[in-house]
């Protein structure tokens, strides 16, 4: 790992640049390790590595195929995160999971092998404020930052309660709806980086249904980045292997950079 | 709020649980939604008015109160006497309509348009269709490949009063993965629809909320008992996947001496086979691998094809109000048959489950009063006991 999700995300954001955020599923294949390299190196500033779940409510049907694909191969929370602690990768790594694995693990037991695996920050979907203060507490004190999500359904008080508990970014949630890419940018994306952004200081990055180029440059605009998964594991599920990853990677930074200059 | 045992069905504490279990594990998208749900449950039920309006469609639309019924040919072979809660006698043929007329009443008045609900064997989802109907709201329900393969006059009966019927394709494509995606679909749209769940599960204020809807069988049995046997039965029997028809019946005997007994299929055994685990929005007893993702269940019994169980089950299990059994298949469709032949109902699978371990403890039984919750009735399940008794050539 190198620093925190917090660091990272403010130095680009001080730089004048927007932050890219991308999410793959842990050791879906045998080239994971490959795969995570390569997109660091095409330009990911933080590196989001999802642990499979058995049921994965917040999630549409290619990350969840993805799960059940990573599943069948021997997937399991312990191996994904010995996998990861073998790997030196240049920017600061991220886990995405449910509750259940982080619970089942015992949280403190977990909190703690995310920070052995140099896994510096954790994101549980189906953990909303309501229940954070249990993992929190363990997480805090393992030094792994705890990301919440934030959605266009709260209101100014509630996205601003999130926003303070939360560390590294707040994940605001793009649309009402699961991860997958959708044709356009919902105006709900813009919109709830604009409310985020009114609110906090911490970095606001844009995630769920943001599957283009173009519509991380939009998306962006009114935050300080974006979370990319679906088309990600959508081109990890495809012959195309890290390199058409990393292909993909590159053309988001790209255009995301340019939308800087 | 501490519960103890004695006040087991009163309320949770105010972040949803019954002692270490419930709680609200959702997404963050649906948060609001539970909050404002809560709130609108509680407003309602304190008023009158929406009491009122319940109570008379329960009265003249569900067919309330269902009748006890004593089962004397059974009483004689078993050597206990065997009363029956007949909720298999409610509008749609099973205990389910009490709490989707709540729900859809309450979703109206929050100003939803539409009904969102998932169905194992079906019933959940003929009720949430009847009530969509009644009330005109659009509907849309969420059922496993399985199911709808194995309940296919349920699939038909929904699609007649106007719902659509979509099938869940993942994982084991029974009722816990038409939960998953009729949740997805709650947080896609949770801003016109209310998601109808249909058991004592889920985030708080659901499992409180169902059971509260479920209520009125419990209080009808106890009073129907009183009159009856001048007490309360020695044992109530029900059977449990989500456990929606046994926390209505134990909450009408939770202070009372009766013993209280779930039963659960051998294959979906979460209290008997599971450990604490968080899935669906609540924390409770799960059947789970070692690094916690979530087994799948397997039941004869489509409604109880469930890895989970209500907390507040789990809550009851732990603190040993209630103890939960488990029978086999074979036992339920043994059971199916002997209630059908000796008087003259034919059960729906699921009670089939409460029945058999009554079959199977009558040693224990002997001399005592025991009361089950025929939740349901068979209709729906003769096509497929046909069949299993034609490949076994017993039909």
């Amino acid at each position: 790992m190198s620093g925190t999700v917090e660091e990272a995300l403010r130095a680009r954001r001080e730089a004048g640049g927007k932050s890219l955020v991308i999410y793959v599923t842990g050791a879906l294949n045998d080239d994971f390790e490959t795969t995570v390299l390569a997109v660091a190196a095409a330009g990911a500033d933080v590196i989001e590595i999802g642990i499979p779940f058995s049921d994965p409510v917040m999630d549409g049907p290619v990350i969840q195929e993805a799960n059940e694909k990573a599943l069948k191969g021997g997937a399991t929370p312990a191996n994904i995160l010995s996998r990861l602690q073998r790997l030196e990768v240049e920017v600061p790594l991220v886990v995405m999971t449910y509750y259940n694995i982080a619970a089942h693990m015992g949280l403190e037991r977990f909190a703690q092998s995310l920070a052995k695996a140099g896994v510096a920050g954790c994101i549980l979907p189906d953990m909303p404020l309501e229940e954070t203060a249990d993992w929190a507490a363990v997480a805090d004190a393992a030094g792994v930052e705890t990301i919440l999500l934030a959605a266009p359904t709260g209101d100014d008080a509630r996205l601003t309660a999130v926003s303070e508990r939360s560390r590294g970014f707040i994940y605001g949630v793009g649309l009402l709806g699961v991860t997958g890419v959708r044709s356009e940018l919902a105006s709900s994306a813009t919109e709830i980086a604009r409310r985020l952004k009114s609110l906090t200081d911490l970095p606001v990055l844009i995630g769920v249904g943001i599957g283009t180029p173009e519509q991380a440059v939009e998306a962006a605009a009114a935050g300080d980045g974006v979370v990319v998964g679906t088309a990600v594991v959508a081109r990890m599920l495809s012959p195309e292997g890290p390199q058409g990853v990393a292909a993909l990677v590159k053309d988001f930074r790209e255009a995301l950079d340019a939308s800087c200059a | 709020m501490e519960l103890n045992e004695n006040e087991a069905l009163k309320a949770p504490d105010a972040s949803g649980r019954f002692g270490d279990f419930g709680g609200r594990f959702v997404p963050e998208t649906l948060m609001p939604a539970c909050l404002e749900l809560e709130e609108a449950f509680n407003e309602s039920w304190a008023d009158p008015s929406f009491r009122k309006e319940l109570d008379d469609l329960l009265a003249d639309y569900a067919g309330r109160p269902s009748p006890l019924t004593d089962c004397p040919n059974l009483s004689e072979l078993l050597g206990c006497r065997v009363l029956l809660k007949r909720e298999d006698l409610n509008h749609t043929g099973s205990h389910k309509i009490n709490n989707v007329l709540g729900q859809a009443l309450l979703a109206q008045r929050m100003g939803k348009t539409r009904l969102v609900a998932e169905t194992g064997a079906g019933q959940h989802g003929v009720a949430t269709a009847t009530a969509a109907a009644l009330l005109g709201m659009e509907c849309c329900v969420y059922m496993g490949e399985v199911d709808v393969e194995r309940q296919k006059l349920n699939v038909f009966r929904m699609r007649l009063l106007g719902a659509e019927v979509r099938t869940a394709l993942s994982g084991s494509r029974t009722l816990k993965d038409a939960i998953n995606e009729a949740m997805r679909d709650w947080v896609a749209t949770v801003e016109e629809s209310h998601y109808c769940l249909g058991s004592v599960m889920g985030p708080h204020p659901y499992p409180w909320m169902v059971r509260t809807f479920h209520e009125v069988l419990g209080s009808e049995a106890r009073s129907q008992c009183e009159e009856r046997l001048g007490t309360t039965p020695d044992v109530v029997v029900a059977c449990v996947g989500g456990g929606s028809n046994a926390i209505g019946i134990f909450s009408g005997f939770a202070d009372s001496p009766a013993e209280l007994v779930g039963v659960e299929p051998a294959g979906g055994a979460a209290v008997g086979r599971g450990v604490p685990g968080v899935v669906h929005g609540s924390r409770s007893f799960l059947m789970q691998d070692e690094f916690g993702q979530v087994l799948e269940a397997e039941s004869i019994s489509a409604g109880l094809d469930y890895p989970g169980v209500g907390p507040e089950h789990s809550f009851l299990a732990a603190s040993g109000r209630a103890r939960y059994e488990s029978v086999n298949d074979a036992e339920v469709v043994e059971a199916f048959q002997l209630l059908s032949r000796l008087e003259g109902i034919i059960p729906a699978l699921e009670p089939a489950h409460a029945l058999a371990w009554v079959s199977r403890e009558r040693a224990s039984l002997a001399g005592k009063t025991v009361l089950i919750n025929l939740s349901g009735r068979g209709d729906k399940d003769v096509d497929q006991i046909l069949q299993l008794l034609e490949k076994e050539g017993r039909a």
